[in-house]
């Protein structure tokens, strides 16, 4: 039986080389949950084997359920009439079976019903998903919705909502945009007021809402009258059955099994989750984060099966009298690929590896709080652990997307004329890709989000240790590269910052952002090559191209490429 | 009123890769050469007695037999949500044709007792001989629908099936207690369990504990069993010695089936033949349709 989980060598790859001890023993309590659930692991090797059978499960319900009908979803899309939301078929199937077999609740704490399972394991589950059928992640892959509820709201709120999203009997949506606040959401016009009895209620219109009619939404709006910036918007929690009306669904470019609503709010009635004024700056902020990860898994999931369709293509197709995967400009394009998505895989699992660690420390500090115990030592680590989070999410997210949308692009050329027809499922992929550097913020977004850790190179020390370290055989030769990319990469920071102009501070940001990216990258795939000797060829195209790309960005800093940009009316006529 | 349901499975050899060391010089399947998967039919019963249980209550449970290797069927049967599996093994059954398959399973079930329903996939895709059940249930001297693909409704005593027929179907009505055999098409099985799978993938048989003993001699196969038992982990397993059965009749001495051999065989067909659109050609075509045993 085919498994998405078993058949991928290089997920598996990453799987068996998880440090989650900390991570697991934060999350476990000391495993002391194993005492009241008999599905609780009683030490971290019971842990690791929990979670590879239940990788399983979801390898095995995606490559058989889910695959199977993509193209048909796709075909398909979602249903509007008469006010009311209906998901394609294979949609439908596919969220009762994840239901059926309780992954609904991935993250979520086991006294509500969920699996208690780190985000690194929820992502490679959200990057399974993907590869069968990118739009069901957009289901799927909103558990950070109850991950949020879980996190700000009361413990009457949680014991209310969580269950429902861990039973799969609810799934969420979070309600942000509105046509005049996207990328801005401090604009957010949406009016949150109290009536007489106390009682919560919204008004107003929100705009391209994944999952729209869910049961359960998570709702930005403004709080505090007369107030115009993020800092007067609070979160609210609401039933999609109450006073809100679908208006309409989009017809997209792609995903197309996953409804993207316009939603209409009549005095629906709703519940404040945390405090007033944080909900912005504080509550979706955060969720955003767990989002982007998600998104970034999709990416690296809809990549996963470009890739696949491209090699099973080239071997296939003939011409000249051999198979095109003969040709070396087409296997120079398939190892581009191989490497690229490799590359990913390897900046993602990081980034969720300090995910884990942040969220978690996070818990643990608040218990130590309220046990009144000493948690300096815990508080320090959460510090480090929150400041290379906050780098690698935004990256991560903005390499990956943008890598999915390459790596669709070079699997279409591969399979010619072919790949631009509907029978085959890489016009479909280069469709779902399209959106992953879109939404939960923009490529552009992410290198904002990502460039305060850039310029304070975050990294600095820790690479610098790297370089004294003696790099074993052909590897040195890949260290030197790598070092000498930082000193490009630190000239070039150093010309940015010494300048006044903030204007070109801020263009240069992605190209800085993207030399920070391919440092760090090159260094986890010298790791990796350490121990797997396949993977010395990954890190050898990776970092001789990266550092390529390196002296690349570096001359456009260093020749101020984008002076220009004071002319841009003389230009743009 | 809720319904106690049994379910008949069978670990097969993944019969879509058979290779040439998989036959014995006895006629019989080498298993150990080939992977081993749910048979697809019995998964099929159970997700039908599960589904039973859903809608009416009641428990249900499994049954197999076969080696210690069986074990990972019944695991996979306690993540779908069957409440207990149960093995019944012994090397004196080892080599069962249907007779003798049918005869152990029979005694098996007289322990179990009592069951309203006694599930099991039309057949088996190793032997493709849809026996097993319907031997089952003369033996138990039970009624039995076969080839069942949708339980309609229960109600008291009363069971009350769609069945499959050539080119339709036709709707019965059983008496309870009665075995029922499902075609594949009656129902999707249900995914494993996430919580299941976590709580159960450590629960062992008799045979897997003895293995254990076996290998560290530290352990007792008792000692381990309780400890087993007590952690819920414990999957309840008969030998010979627990049934009351005229041993002569089991495994491969009571079975008066031989497999000669098996040979895969593969039609194809590399030239074609024109067949004029006349009456003379037809009856032609008829002629040797008939001649080579497609007709007729």
């Amino acid at each position: 039986m085919a498994n998405y989980f078993t058949d991928n060598t290089d997920l598996l790859f990453h799987f068996n080389r998880l440090k989650l001890e900390d991570v697991v023993e934060m999350a476990e309590h000391g495993y002391t949950e194993a005492k009241e659930y008999d599905f609780a692991p009683v030490d971290y090797q019971d842990a690791i084997d929990n979670y590879r059978k239940v990788l399983e499960i979801v390898g095995d319900i995606t490559a058989n359920v889910v695959a199977p009908q993509a193209a048909a979803v796709d075909e398909e899309g979602s249903h509007f009439a008469e006010g009311k939301v209906a998901y394609a078929k294979g949609i439908q199937e596919a969220l009762e079976q994840l239901t059926k077999a309780e992954l609904m609740g991935f993250t979520l704490p086991r006294r509500y019903g969920g699996l208690n399972i780190p985000t690194t394991l929820y992502t490679m589950a959200i990057e399974m998903v993907s590869r069968a059928e990118a739009s069901l992640m957009n289901l799927f892959g909103l558990q950070d919705i109850a991950e949020t509820i879980n996190k700000y709201g009361t413990e009457e709120q949680r014991q209310e909502f969580l269950p429902q999203f861990a039973s799969g009997e609810a799934t969420g949506a979070m309600a942000l945009t509105e046509p005049d606040a996207g990328s801005d959401l401090q604009a957010v016009n949406m009016t949150a007021y109290q009536d007489e009895s106390g009682q919560w209620r919204l008004k107003g219109v929100k705009r391209f809402i994944t999952n729209g009619n869910a049961q359960i939404i998570l709702v930005l709006a403004r709080s505090e009258p007369g107030t115009k910036d993020g800092r007067g918007l609070s979160l609210f929690a609401c039933y999609g059955k109450d006073k809100v009306v679908v208006r309409r669904i989009e017809n997209k470019l792609g995903i197309h099994g996953s409804p993207t609503c316009e939603l209409q709010f009549n005095d629906t009635p709703a519940q404040l989750i945390g405090k007033r004024k944080f909900g912005l700056i504080k509550y979706v902020m955060d969720m955003m984060n767990g989002a982007r990860l998600g998104v970034a898994g999709q990416a690296l999931g809809i990549s996963q099966a470009a890739y696949e369709e491209a090699l099973r293509y080239a071997k296939a197709r003939e011409q000249f009298g051999k198979s095109i995967f003969e040709i070396p400009v087409v296997a120079n394009m398939l190892v581009d690929m191989r490497v690229t998505l490799e590359s990913d895989r390897s900046l993602l699992y990081a980034a969720c590896h300090w995910v884990d660690l942040r969220n978690k420390l996070e818990e643990r500090v608040e218990e130590l709080k309220a046990q009144k115990q000493d948690f300096s030592a815990e508080s320090a680590r959460l510090k480090e652990a929150s400041r290379v989070a906050a780098l690698l999410t935004p990256m991560a997210k903005y390499v990956l997307s943008e890598n999915a949308n390459k790596i669709t692009y070079d699997s279409l050329q591969v399979h010619g004329g072919t790949g631009y027809m509907r029978e085959f499922n890489v016009e479909r992929l280069a469709r779902d890709a399209r959106i992953t550097n879109i939404y939960e913020g923009t490529s552009q977004l992410q290198i904002v989000a990502a460039i305060g850790g850039v310029l304070n190179d975050i990294f600095g020390q820790d690479f610098a240790a790297r370089e004294q370290k003696e790099a074993a055989g052909s590897l040195g030769r890949l260290a030197d590269e790598l070092k000498e990319m930082r000193e490009r990469f630190l000239d070039a920071l150093k010309f940015v910052t010494d300048k006044t102009d903030k204007h070109s501070q801020g263009v240069s940001a992605k190209e800085l952002v993207e030399m920070y990216s391919y440092i760090y990258t090159g260094w986890l795939l010298m790791d990796e090559a350490e121990v797997d000797s396949r993977k010395v060829f990954i890190a050898r195209r990776y970092i001789l191209s990266a550092a390529a790309k390196t002296r690349r960005n570096w001359e456009i800093i260093k020749k101020d490429l984008y002076s220009d940009l004071l002319h841009a009316e003389d230009i743009l006529i | 009123m809720s319904y106690h349901s049994i379910v008949m499975v069978k670990q097969v050899p993944d019969t879509a890769n058979i290779s040439g060391q998989v036959m014995k010089p006895d006629g019989t399947v080498n298993r150990s050469k080939l992977p081993t998967v749910f048979n697809p039919e019995d998964k099929v019963a159970l997700e039908l007695a599960l589904q039973l249980r859903d809608r009416y209550g009641g428990t249900v449970r499994v049954l197999t037999m076969g080696p210690a290797k069986a074990s990972d069927l019944l695991r996979d049967c306690l993540y779908m949500g069957a409440d207990e599996a149960v093995l019944v093994s012994d090397r004196k059954f080892a080599g069962a044709d249907t007779l003798a398959t049918s005869y152990v399973l029979a005694e098996t079930l007289g322990k179990l007792a009592p069951y309203d329903v006694i599930f099991a996939g039309r057949q088996a895709i190793d032997g493709d001989t849809a026996q097993v059940g319907p031997q089952t249930a003369e033996k138990l001297r039970l009624p039995q629908i076969t080839y069942a693909e949708e339980i309609l409704s229960a109600q008291d005593r009363t069971i009350t099936v769609k069945r499959k027929i050539d080119n339709g179907f036709e709707v019965l009505e059983g008496r309870l207690p009665l075995l029922i055999t499902v075609v594949k098409d009656a129902a999707t099985p249900r995914p494993f369990r996430a919580k299941r799978v976590m709580a159960y993938k450590n629960a062992r048989t008799l045979m897997e504990l003895e293995k254990m003993a076996d290998a560290n001699s530290l352990l007792y196969v008792d000692q381990l069993k309780d400890d087993y038992v007590s952690k819920g982990l414990f999957i309840p397993t008969l030998t010979a010695d627990d049934l009351d059965i005229d041993t002569a009749r089991c495994g491969l001495g009571g079975s008066p089936t031989k497999v000669h051999r098996i040979e895969s065989v593969v039609l194809g067909g590399s030239t074609h033949e024109t067949i004029p659109a006349t009456k003379d050609g037809m009856y032609g075509l008829i002629d040797k349709l008939m001649d080579d045993h497609i007709f007729g």
